[in-house]
């Protein structure tokens, strides 16, 4: 009867916890571990250029390191790292901007040539779906990457390796040092979690 | 000839059909696959769920750093983290 426990009676142990550990924890060790294809992808589907994605994914680890001490713990570290990551592809777009020197003015409607077209090319083109269909790829990609982040690390690498970037099951059981039953069996747990995690953010 | 199994137990099944995600799965695997998928539910919902899944991640085209990049990256990051620390 001896054994009371004692924060029980004493809620002010839990908030010194709280004050002390906040609910997010920032180490930059695993960053690119965790975060890299996530934020690889979320770059892609925005600056469609790969070489530009990988600095700015790069640029962003190493701002995100400068401002260690800004991370308050509020929101998660990838949130933290996301929007770093807006404002990384946002400077972007304005730095190409500035090197043409001046905003782009396409359309002309004082052209007298083309006078009384302009009223069409503002009617939505209804064939046109390929922008929608675009849209809807990059956010199946982040809702993919989601869902590979909620998966155990050994099995996402194993699924991103085979079904992401295709290797072939001998090259990846060299790499990983495992047997090609064993990789199967990763494959086939890998393939049910994110079979349902997207029926549920996705399908 | 008695060797020759056409019934095949579910995760059997379930591996083949996971080999004919990536195409390396022999057309005889394929067969008996299908043959299963003849009376077998469970089978037939985990085929369509796994096909569905396939088609969403090409049609996503979503893309990976590839390993010699992820370790470039590491590095750089490292050189920072031991600066920063120092």
């Amino acid at each position: 009867m001896r054994f009371i426990n004692y924060s029980f009676f004493c809620p002010i142990f839990d908030t010194q916890k709280n004050a002390i550990m906040p609910e997010h924890q920032i180490n930059p060790n695993n960053w690119i571990d965790l975060y890299s294809d996530y934020l690889y992808n979320y770059t892609i589907s925005r600056v469609r250029d790969r070489e530009m994605a990988q600095d700015l994914v790069q640029d962003t680890f190493l701002a995100g390191l400068k401002s260690m001490e800004n991370f308050k713990g509020e929101a998660s570290e990838r949130t933290w790292l996301v929007s770093i990551l807006k404002r990384k592809i946002i400077d972007n777009y304005r730095k190409i901007n500035s090197n043409k020197g001046k905003a782009e003015i396409r359309i002309n409607y004082n052209d007298t040539e083309n006078e009384g077209d302009w009223l069409e090319e503002r009617v939505a083109d209804p064939f046109d779906r390929t922008a929608e269909d675009s849209i809807q790829n990059s956010e199946l990609g982040d809702a993919i990457h989601d869902c590979l982040s909620k998966l155990p690390q050994k099995q996402a690498d194993v699924f991103k390796l085979k079904t992401i970037q295709g290797f072939e099951t001998e090259i990846i059981c060299n790499e990983l040092n495992i047997t090609p039953s064993n990789l199967w069996v990763i494959i086939h747990r890998a393939r049910t979690a994110m079979a349902n995690c997207l029926k549920q953010n996705w399908f | 000839m008695s060797k020759i199994k056409i019934v095949i137990p579910c995760d059997e099944a379930n591996h083949v059909c996971d080999k004919t995600q990536y195409k390396n799965a022999t057309l005889w695997e394929k067969i008996k696959l299908n043959i299963h998928l003849l009376y077998c539910r469970a089978c037939r919902d985990y085929t369509k769920n796994n096909t569905k899944l396939t088609k969403a991640i090409k049609k996503s085209k979503v893309e990976c750093l590839d390993q010699s990049t992820k370790v470039k990256m590491k590095k750089t990051l490292d050189n920072a983290i031991e600066e920063q620390s120092r």
